[in-house]
């Protein structure tokens, strides 16, 4: 039972759960959605393999990618930029004109990636989606996952969920930790176990676990391995008791982003024994001009605010001019807006330009989503 | 292996900067912070890199651990380069023994080897003590044409500052034809700045003579330029009239931060086609809490801001909790004040902690003797106690 994290590799999937949130996958993946002022949603999964150790992970990407290949450079910002092994893009891999290499789920998505998974030599393979805002210690996981004995260990969360929470997840019956039953996309509501999408086995498993599965024309690794091999394998849940956030729909995607606005959940979130780290831009520090008004609010490098700012989360460069009030908003990354303007429960996408003497407002908790370069 | 540079840059960063006094206990001078995110070598670094110079000497000397860290391989201002880039060039042992730099002449001198390597043919001598943006490029284009054999970066100061510098003296075509270091009664208002281009082969010539010379103190200042005139060699004045700041005492490391919070600043730090980069460690950005009041004021990722915040420049990972006052001062990384405390006209070192109803600093107008008023100043590592207090001027380097 001798290993190190070295020894273990990392796989995101960039693109699932885009879906939930078209308006801001419509021109990117899963992946590279901004969120918290100044992060991209891979930097919560990147930032927690690279400080666990981990020095091999790769990136399976379907659509859309361009922004996540702009913001991952040569992964050097999550140190992951190795001789040996350190980040790989894996991006769709047409075969032999059959196909144009668009995979339908995770199973033939890592079909494709075989070679490069068998070539790594890792013994253990941490999956993961990169709809949570999250900082995991894969340590603490793949140590529970051996001393468990388990084939597969699964990370959950024991919570009350609404109908919207799991439309697109799976929930687990559990006796003790060991998963029973799994219902896939049941859309229930209550108290449930639900599967973050986090799963720990050994390689080996893997690899002929797609095998198998491919063969017969199966994709799905909820339902196709959870579901249809829960009895065969054995399965263990892994309770996760930290701070995290899961991005199923825009309100949820608002609502996280709201949620680092308590110190608190911030600390939790970005500690300096674990930071969370991302693409910098060599941006001054934000400004406050004279008779600015900023309370409650979350600002990035970058920001020039004359203006008041209330409850809300200002990405790298967003200018506030005078007279202008501010609140419930995120605006994203050089968001400007005018002179003597109101911009109520609003979320910008980036570069977004609203002009003077403007009222944009939308009702509270039902954010309303301005695309990417809109002037308005 | 193809190693020739048209020209490289050597950067003297071993300075103690004494007149900084608790602010340069633990560290050297160019790394001093400025500006909320910047350390002062980010100037002269990303003047380099934006002016196309991609190899650049940092000799250092005094204090160099956070320099060396800082710097590390060059990445953050673009300069790990598979040829060239930034290399730190400590004084070092030899088989005839070991010297330490015995100034700025002889610290270039003892790295004439690492110079040899890139085969150039200009040499740009730079100091890691100012805030100033500057395209070195056009300063070369410059030496070029006039066929210079050393160039030297001039500013016109105030008649009565001007007693503070080397001062230089031009006919009209830039052409130096004399040149005083800190003249009592200045002449002249042209200040050199301390960056020099020099046509290696000259430079290497006059450094191996002065070093010869064992009267001479091994100075660009005193001997180099001096001697280069009396020589007769072309020696041009370039004249640039953009921002330039030494920031080597407290009270102009004080103002310079301020400066950048004056509705019209003459630093542009937002300007994009001249960044200045900088190596920051990843912070999410910062939180502006819901008792907070802030205005004039600059602040960096990392920090927590519940209290009130005027007129400062704050640097990554402050706290300012809730009922804390900071007005008209400077925030070093880390520092922590207190619910309570009131830092004002002050300068908080890094990682300091200003607890409970401390008071550091104190405004001008409530001070009569106006000799008595100054910039306090906090060093770096230190806890003013609570209800403790620190006069105005008074520099403390020992928790209090």
């Amino acid at each position: 039972m001798s290993y190190n994290m070295t020894n273990v590799l990392g796989i995101l999937f960039a693109n699932t759960h885009e879906g939930s949130v078209p308006e801001l996958s419509a021109k990117r993946t899963m992946a590279s959605i901004p969120f918290g002022g100044r992060f991209r949603m891979v930097d919560f999964l990147l930032s927690g393999m690279s400080n666990s150790g981990m020095s091999k992970v790769g990136i399976i990407t379907r659509t859309n990618y361009q922004s996540l290949l702009d913001h991952i450079g040569s992964a050097r910002p999550w140190d992951l930029s190795r001789n040996d092994g350190g980040l790989t893009l894996l991006t769709p891999f047409g075969r032999n004109n059959q196909d144009n290499g668009l995979f339908k789920g995770k199973l033939d998505a890592l079909y494709s990636c075989l070679s490069y998974i068998r070539h790594t030599g890792c013994e253990y393979a941490v999956l993961s989606d990169c709809d949570l805002v999250i900082n995991p210690d894969f340590t603490h996981l793949v140590d529970e996952h051996i001393a468990s004995g388990a084939d597969i260990t699964a990370v959950c969360h024991t919570d009350d969920y609404t109908e919207e929470e799991t439309r697109d997840a799976a929930c687990f019956k559990l006796n003790g930790s060991k998963i029973e039953a799994v219902a896939v996309n049941r859309q229930a509501s209550g108290r449930l176990t639900m599967d973050l999408n986090i799963y720990v086995m050994k390689t080996s498993l893997l690899i002929s676990l797609v095998d198998d599965l491919v063969s017969l024309g199966k994709y799905s690794f909820s339902r196709d391995v959870l579901q249809e091999k829960c009895g065969e394998l054995n399965m263990h849940a892994y309770e996760f008791s930290g701070f995290y956030r899961r991005i199923c729909d825009i309100e949820s995607y608002y609502r996280a982003n709201m949620a680092l606005l308590c110190h608190d959940n911030l600390a939790k979130l970005v500690s300096s024994d674990r930071p969370i780290y991302t693409k910098d831009r060599a941006d001054a520090p934000a400004k406050y001009g004279f008779n600015s008004q900023v309370t409650n609010s979350l600002v990035a490098n970058g920001c020039v605010i004359e203006g008041v700012v209330e409850n809300s989360i200002l990405f790298r460069g967003v200018k506030v001019a005078k007279g202008t009030v501010i609140k419930n908003s995120i605006l994203m990354q050089d968001t400007v807006v005018g002179r003597d303007t109101s911009v109520m429960n609003i979320i910008t996408d980036k570069n977004v330009t609203i002009g003077d003497g403007l009222t944009v407002a939308s009702s509270e908790n039902c954010p309303l989503y301005i695309a990417k370069g809109r002037v308005l | 292996m193809n190693n020739k540079k048209e020209c490289v840059a050597m950067l003297l960063a071993g300075g103690q900067g004494s007149r900084l006094y608790a602010l340069t206990k633990k560290v050297a001078k160019p790394a001093v912070p400025y500006g909320g995110k910047y350390r002062i070598i980010d100037f002269p670094l990303s003047n380099c890199v934006n002016s196309g110079i991609d190899t650049v000497g940092v000799l250092t000397q005094y204090q160099p651990l956070v320099l060396n860290d800082y710097i590390g391989n060059g990445q953050a201002w673009n300069l790990d380069r598979v040829h060239g880039g930034v290399h730190i060039l400590p004084p070092y042992q030899t088989a005839s023994g070991a010297q330490w730099y015995e100034g700025t002449a002889n610290a270039i001198y003892q790295n004439l080897s690492f110079i040899d390597r890139y085969d150039p043919e200009y040499v740009v001598i730079l100091s890691g003590d100012h805030i100033y943006k500057m395209d070195y490029s056009k300063m070369l284009n410059f030496h070029k044409e006039k066929g210079a054999e050393c160039t030297i970066a001039v500013i016109d100061v105030p008649i009565h500052e001007a007693s503070r510098f080397g001062i230089m003296f031009a006919h009209e075509d830039g052409s130096v034809y004399d040149f005083v270091e800190k003249p009592k009664e200045p002449k002249s208002t042209l200040a050199s700045m301390g960056i020099y281009i020099f046509s290696y082969k000259t430079l290497k010539k006059y450094l191996i003579e002065n070093e010869l010379d064992t009267s001479a103190t091994k100075d660009f200042g005193k001997n180099i330029i001096p001697s280069l005139l009396e020589h007769g060699e072309r020696v041009f004045a370039y004249r640039f009239d953009g921002y330039w700041k030494d920031v080597g005492t407290i009270d102009s490391l004080w103002d310079a931060n301020m400066e950048l919070l004056a509705v019209n600043v003459d630093l542009d730090l937002y300007d994009t086609s001249w960044r200045i980069y900088s190596n920051n460690d990843s912070a999410a950005p910062h939180i502006i809490g819901k008792n907070a009041k802030i205005q004039s004021s600059m602040v960096t990722n990392g920090c927590y801001i519940d209290g009130t915040v005027d007129t400062s420049v704050v640097s990554g990972g402050v706290t300012v909790e809730e009922g804390a006052l900071v007005q008209y001062s400077v925030l070093f990384p880390g520092a922590v004040i207190k619910k309570g405390a009131v830092v004002e006209y002050a300068i908080v070192g890094e990682n300091s902690v200003i607890c409970e109803n401390a008071h550091v600093g104190a405004a001008p107008e409530t001070i009569e003797n106006k000799d008595e008023w100054g910039v306090a100043v906090v060093g770096q590592d230190i806890t003013v106690s609570e209800g403790a207090s620190v006069a105005p001027k008074q520099i403390i380097s020992e928790s209090i």
